[in-house]
């Protein structure tokens, strides 16, 4: 499967105005809604064209690693009692995480447009890092905004920004996280929206990105279905992911929509408590978590955690990369319709699940997706023992030592 | 209905009409809501509507301001800090309506007028006297249900088109819009420029020849000198950032409403002794022949 182009599964979602149901849409200034609509047709022409799909499948292969492996955890496995537990290693892609698949994906559709210029925001820095990699490999100019929390608490991750030649801005307003990098982002692309193109790093934003951004990313779920039809002549009884934006979970789960067997868990920050302000839990409701509501964040309409003004709340995670007020527009989607479920786990939780993983798999996984993997240790004895599951092991944990460090 | 004529049912469509007719160059004033208070606010927009401002903006705060520049996210955030919210809004354009008949446009992100609700927002905004509404981040496609209900209640709806904005979408924009067409100077976010953007002549030209709306322009709009060149192309020059600043530089309420008085007063001279339409028109129509 090296090196050829995968073919997106089709779904009808999003409709030609870019809803799912009711969300998603275009909340835009209009100085960037013709512009949007240019990238629209950008998008549209390059997904029947070969000589661009070909390109893209040749980066993901050469340059990001793709195929990323789906691992047996049978330590982990025999360490829970069942299910058996296959790990798709989306931690083992170049920079590090899925981020790459879109970035790389967005970058050549930036060439095709002829901008020269990229804008990006990150939270945990893994989408800052993608970013300048593949604008670095193309010859681009990438200019990344970062909340001055999360420099702090990733600095990692701005180092290796600078050094792939990013100029990293740092965002000191609001809650100095990844909504306020969004912002500053916008802020920017509204101003060079002539020259510049917005890389957005999850199914986020304003109608095609969470689309377009989901296609990118559907390559891991393409890749992790055969996988596991080979390894195990089944589907998955069930899929977990994290969710920030959510577009490794989208990823994952897009190429097992109409798998109805197949179910789906979706797992947010649960930070330090269910009260608003506490946690970055947007979907988990049914988890006891509070304060989230459908609203229009940030060009898309959407589940928000917000004041009842209406203003947008502040958020804690302990992992920078879930640690936003609002959710993928079509995970809102699937959510009101059950196909699938959503829920949080703390940052205590998550710490403790990033330590089993890597003492029994020898995996030191990102704080985001560790989140996935407590809820998995949760779950594990109310799966089938011999049925198979598949964690979406988001991206690998180098990154959080220095916050891993002071829980050793 | 809709986007033919200045809405003469509103104080917004009159006050065009007049100023149409007496040829001047309208000047929209926005300012904050609540920043530092809404008392504040309201003893400072009395006093820019006595020093000449034809129309004023009320800011409604929005945690996360993306199209507004570093002194509108400032003062969004005063005010905030503050507990202003649209509830408090729209209370104080209640409490200036009793004082000032100024024609009063409440100026939002979608969001908070969206929790609200729209039919609530819509009839709250008309019983306390506002006249007109814009809302930042909702373009046309998606605001229906936004148009109807506040249509239905008389207020007008004001749309943007900006320097991106090409003809047939233009159209569209003017289509939906009604008070008055604002035309976003040059792609950016809101507050003070030097020099007005040398495209601007050319977008307004398209905005005219789609639309007999009444054109006002605004993002970086402060000097004296910019209102003057418009008086040749615009029927209102939008001041925004710069009466903020003056809000955020003084030390009082007092000080804050002399300052911004002053201001309005400079800049909405400008309007009348720069370059009227009229003699605009004749210059051009002397440069064709
Ligand atoms: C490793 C990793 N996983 C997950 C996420 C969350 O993003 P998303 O929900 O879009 O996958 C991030 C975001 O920074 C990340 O770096």
């Amino acid at each position: 499967m090296s090196g050829a182009p995968h073919s997106v599964p089709s779904t009808e979602w999003p409709d030609a105005q870019g809803r799912f149901g009711p969300y998603g849409g275009r909340y835009l200034p209009e100085t960037l809604v013709e512009p949007i609509e240019e990238l629209e047709r950008a998008y549209t022409a390059v997904q029947s064209d070969n000589t661009f799909l070909s390109a893209f499948a040749h980066l993901l292969h050469t340059f990001a690693g793709r195929p990323t492996p789906l691992d047996f955890a049978a330590r982990l496995t025999e360490h829970l009692g069942g299910p058996r537990i296959y790990l798709k290693r989306e931690d083992l892609l170049h920079t590090g995480a899925h981020k790459i698949n879109n970035c790389i994906g967005q970058g050549l559709l930036t060439l095709r447009m002829n901008k020269r210029r990229v804008i990006a925001e990150t939270g945990a820095g893994q989408h800052g890092v993608a970013t300048a990699a593949v604008c670095a490999r193309l010859g681009l100019e990438c200019c990344v905004y970062m909340g001055t929390e999360d420099m702090e608490r990733q600095r990692l991750n701005v180092g290796r920004m600078r050094m792939l030649g990013a100029t990293v801005t740092p965002v000191d307003s609001g809650s100095r996280t990844l909504k306020d990098a969004i912002n500053e982002a916008m802020r920017d692309w509204v101003t060079n929206v002539r020259t510049s193109h917005y890389l957005l790093g999850s199914v986020l934003g304003a109608h095609p990105y969470p689309r377009m951004v989901r296609d990118f990313q559907s390559i891991i779920g393409c890749e992790a279905r055969q996988q596991m039809l080979e390894a195990e002549g089944r589907l998955p009884n069930t899929l977990f992911a994290c969710v920030g934006g959510g577009s490794n979970s989208i990823g994952l789960f897009h190429a097992f929509l109409s798998d109805s067997s197949v179910r789906m868990v979706g797992v947010e920050a649960g930070g330090r408590g269910t009260h608003l302000g506490e946690h970055a839990a947007r979907l988990a409701a049914a988890a006891g978590y509070t304060g989230a509501r459908p609203g229009v964040l940030q060009g898309t309409y959407t589940w928000v955690l917000q004041t009842d003004a209406g203003q947008i709340a502040t958020t804690h995670s302990v992992s920078a990369g879930l640690d936003y007020p609002a959710v993928g527009p079509e995970h809102a989607w699937l959510a009101d319709r059950g196909r699938a479920e959503y829920t949080a786990v703390s940052d205590e939780a998550a710490i403790d699940a990033a330590r089993t993983l890597s003492r029994t798999e020898g995996i030191l996984c990102a704080l985001e997706t560790a989140h996935a993997v407590a809820e998995l240790i949760r779950r594990a004895p109310t799966l089938p023992r011999d049925s198979a599951v598949i964690l979406n092991v988001s991206g690998r944990g180098d990154k959080d030592m220095e916050t891993l460090a002071r829980h050793l | 209905m809709g986007g033919l004529e200045p809405n003469a049912r509103t104080r917004i469509g009159r006050r065009f009409e007049e100023l149409r007719r007496s040829g001047d160059l309208g000047l929209v004033a926005y300012l904050t809501a609540g920043d530092p208070s809404l008392e504040a606010t309201r003893q400072i927009v009395l006093a820019a509507s006595e020093a000449g401002a034809d129309v004023v903006e009320l800011g409604v705060p929005f945690s996360d301001p993306l199209a507004d520049g570093p002194v509108i996210q400032r003062a969004s955030e005063r005010a905030l800090k503050g507990g202003t919210t649209l509830r408090g809004v729209l209370d104080l354009v209640r409490v200036i309506r009793e004082q000032s008949n100024v024609p009063l446009v409440l100026f939002s992100y979608f969001n908070p007028v969206l929790q609200f609700g729209l039919e609530t927002f819509a009839a709250c905004a008309q019983s306390a006297g506002a006249d007109g509404t814009l809302i930042t981040d909702l373009p046309p496609e998606d605001s229906s249900d936004y148009r109807m209900a506040l249509r239905s209640r008389g207020l007008d709806t004001i749309f943007l088109a900006a320097p991106t904005t090409g003809e047939v979408r233009m159209r569209q924009i003017a289509s939906v819009s009604s008070g008055f067409l604002y035309v976003i100077s040059r792609t950016g976010v809101t507050g003070e420029r030097d020099s007005l953007s040398d495209d601007l002549p050319a977008l307004l030209r398209r905005a005219r020849s789609t639309t007999t709306l009444p054109l006002a322009v605004g993002f970086g709009v402060s000097l004296p000198g910019h209102v003057s060149i418009l008086g040749g192309l615009a029927d209102a020059a939008v001041v925004g950032s710069a009466l903020v600043a003056e809000v955020e530089r003084a030390s009082s309420a007092d000080e804050a409403a002399s300052n911004v008085a002053a201001r309005v007063r400079l800049l909405k001279q400008a309007g009348i002794h720069g370059m009227s339409r009229r003699e605009a028109a004749a210059a051009e129509r002397g440069s064709e022949t």
